[in-house]
């Protein structure tokens, strides 16, 4: 069974053609890196499955069904969680807010209800437990590091029981131990099952976590292969044009 | 591949190379607010000595009911700023929803109305209050769903709202009047237990703004907002409904304090309150609001308002020129600033 199927998609902005006849396949629990350079559609490609817009032409199927998302919360539903490059954390909260920030647990005292922060703090303790980050719960996330931030966003995509994580640049910007942590926190989102599309600049760490790796040039695939079968200068050769397709 | 090993070597959370902020620098003891709070029981301490009127019960009464309306207001006021907002326009408000209810009092006293116990009280108290639900409505409209700056939309609904009082009234003060002008005074000026009746509802207020800022997933939904809106609305909150909600609270909350005042003064005039929305906002930053949104509450808010009437209190206890009170509150507004300043520095560095 394949979890995501994009058949034929393209889409144009007014004349312009962000992105044309791009097939790909993402099976469950695969972690798959997508590479190219600025404007070579990548961005496009995470917003048609993340939902922000229809693809101009093309289907799209999610486990084996065909789906049309015309806002975010249409691809939430079935299962798509987006990891910003911000983050979008509320940095006034704390780590557990944040992870329940907009489904908080409630508690029906008679006809008011109030937030259940006992339940909300030990289910974000288990989430951080599965990923194996050093977060509490109830520390503000403005006093976090990147990797931890991180582990707010990632734990916020487990609770809604993702089953695709996109991940937009999540090192860009974060210190080495920190990015080995958002690493390993991509290698436990694997290990439960749960497939992960990793957009980076970062070829080290595509190389680190990806099976497959998949690049872009102005619109199109050029190549969609797995990892051992590649090397970073085959895809830094393909990124920049050198190399037509593979 | 190998360069990349993994960063958790130890597979227990003991949070051992996780720093903890040590207790009193953390929640209330670390905030503005606890700050204040220390500043505003010394300066009562001095003042105690420096004047032996300031604790005669006469003048604490006085003190507990002016402050009690800023109080009011302050709570409401908060409220936006946590948001990342502004509420200039409640100044005006108050003077607005005062002056609709001693007006509708006076219409219908001598009509049918006398007939029914308390019904011309509760019209009138109601149309005070739906005045300040509709301005509150307007603000939230202009500013969540058009999208208008929250500075300019509530400066200009200052100048409205203002000039209405004035032109319904034509300048002259509105006394309440009718079968239950006895009873609206009680509600407004009276006391319970030796309590002046506006501190008691400043209190009430207070609780029930920290249960709900606190507890509920709409407080939770204030403060994500004023953190980051744009997180907020990624999440699926409802941006729009929490931001029409806090600027019809916060214009309810004038509209209440308004009405009380009209009890305390016998009369609406159509200048009531005016300024008032600077002294409102200073309580708010005073007490610890950030006016960059995301951090305040209703203790500080409390502690705001209470600071400046008890300094505006010696100054006159201690013969003054109240001139001088202005120039003072905007001081203590920028140093209870530059307090906060040098704490963060502190405790970033």
């Amino acid at each position: 069974m394949s979890l995501l199927v994009l058949q034929d998609v393209g889409k144009e902005f007014g004349a312009i053609r962000a992105l044309s006849h791009v097939n790909l396949t993402i099976k469950p629990g695969e972690v798959v890196g997508l590479m190219g350079d600025n404007g070579a559609g990548k961005s496009t490609l995470v917003k048609i499955i993340a939902g922000n817009f229809p693809p101009s032409h093309g289907r799209i199927l999610f486990e084996d069904r065909e789906v049309h998302f015309t806002k975010p919360v249409d691809a939430r539903s079935v299962g798509i969680e987006v990891v910003y490059q911000d983050l979008a954390l509320a940095d006034n909260l704390t780590a557990a807010a944040n992870v329940f920030l907009g489904r908080e647990m409630r508690r029906k005292v008679g006809p008011l209800s109030f937030l259940d922060h006992a339940a909300m703090n030990r289910r974000t303790a288990e989430l951080f437990r599965e990923l194996k980050s050093e977060t509490r719960p109830d520390d503000v996330v403005r006093a976090m590091s990147g990797g931890q931030r991180q582990a707010v966003a990632i734990a916020r995509t487990r609770l809604a029981k993702a089953k695709l994580i996109l991940m937009d640049e999540p090192t860009a910007a974060i210190s080495v131990r920190q990015v080995a942590e958002v690493l390993d926190l991509i290698r436990r989102l694997k290990d439960a099952g749960i497939a992960v599309i990793l957009i980076s600049h970062r070829m080290p760490d595509v190389f680190a976590v990806c099976e497959r790796v998949i690049v872009m040039r102005r619109g199109t695939k050029v190549a969609d292969k797995p990892i051992d079968q590649s090397s970073p200068e085959e895809v830094t050769a393909l990124i920049t044009g050198a190399k037509e397709a593979a | 591949m190998s360069e990349f090993s993994p960063a958790t070597g130890t597979e227990t959370n003991d949070f051992s190379n996780v720093g903890r902020t040590r207790w009193w620098r953390r929640g209330f003891f670390a905030s503005q607010t606890a700050y204040v709070a220390a500043a505003l029981i010394a300066i009562m301490i001095v003042m105690s000595f420096l004047s032996s009127a300031f604790l005669s019960s006469g003048n604490l009464a006085n003190v507990a009911k002016n402050f009690s309306f800023v109080g009011i207001v302050t709570l409401g006021v908060t409220l936006v700023i946590v948001t990342g907002g502004i509420d200039l326009s409640v100044g005006s408000t108050m003077a607005l929803s005062a002056i609709t209810c001693a007006i509708v009092m006076q219409a219908l006293s001598g009509t049918v109305f006398d007939g029914i116990p308390l019904a011309g009280m509760i019209v009138s108290l109601g149309a005070g209050l739906g005045v300040a639900l509709l301005i509150g409505l307007a603000n939230g409209f202009l500013i969540a769903r058009v999208g208008l700056s929250p500075f300019v939309t509530t400066l200009g609904m200052l100048s409205i709202v203002r000039g209405l009082a004035y032109a319904v009234t034509e300048g002259r003060g509105q006394a309440p009047t009718g079968p239950d002008v006895d009873m609206f005074y009680n509600i407004t000026d009276g006391n319970l237990a030796g309590i002046p009746v506006a501190v008691i509802y400043l209190l009430v207020l207070a609780a029930i703004m920290g249960v709900v800022l606190h507890h509920t997933a709409f407080g939770r939904h204030v403060f994500a907002l004023g953190g980051n809106e744009k997180a907020a609305a990624l999440t699926g909150i409802a941006v729009e409904r929490v931001k029409v909600a806090v600027y019809v609270l916060s214009a309810l909350s004038a509209g209440f304090a308004g009405i009380l005042m009209v009890g305390w003064l016998g009369s609406a005039p159509a200048n009531l309150a005016t300024g008032y929305e600077l002294t409102i906002i200073a309580a708010a930053v005073i007490g610890g609001a950030n006016l960059n949104g995301g951090i305040g509450g209703p203790a500080g808010a409390v502690i705001g308002a209470l600071l400046i009437e008890v300094i505006r209190n010696g100054l006159v206890l201690a013969g003054i020129n109240a001139y001088w009170q202005i120039v003072l509150v905007g001081g203590i507004i920028i140093l209870a600033v530059l307090v906060d300043r040098l704490r963060t520095l502190r405790m970033t560095s």
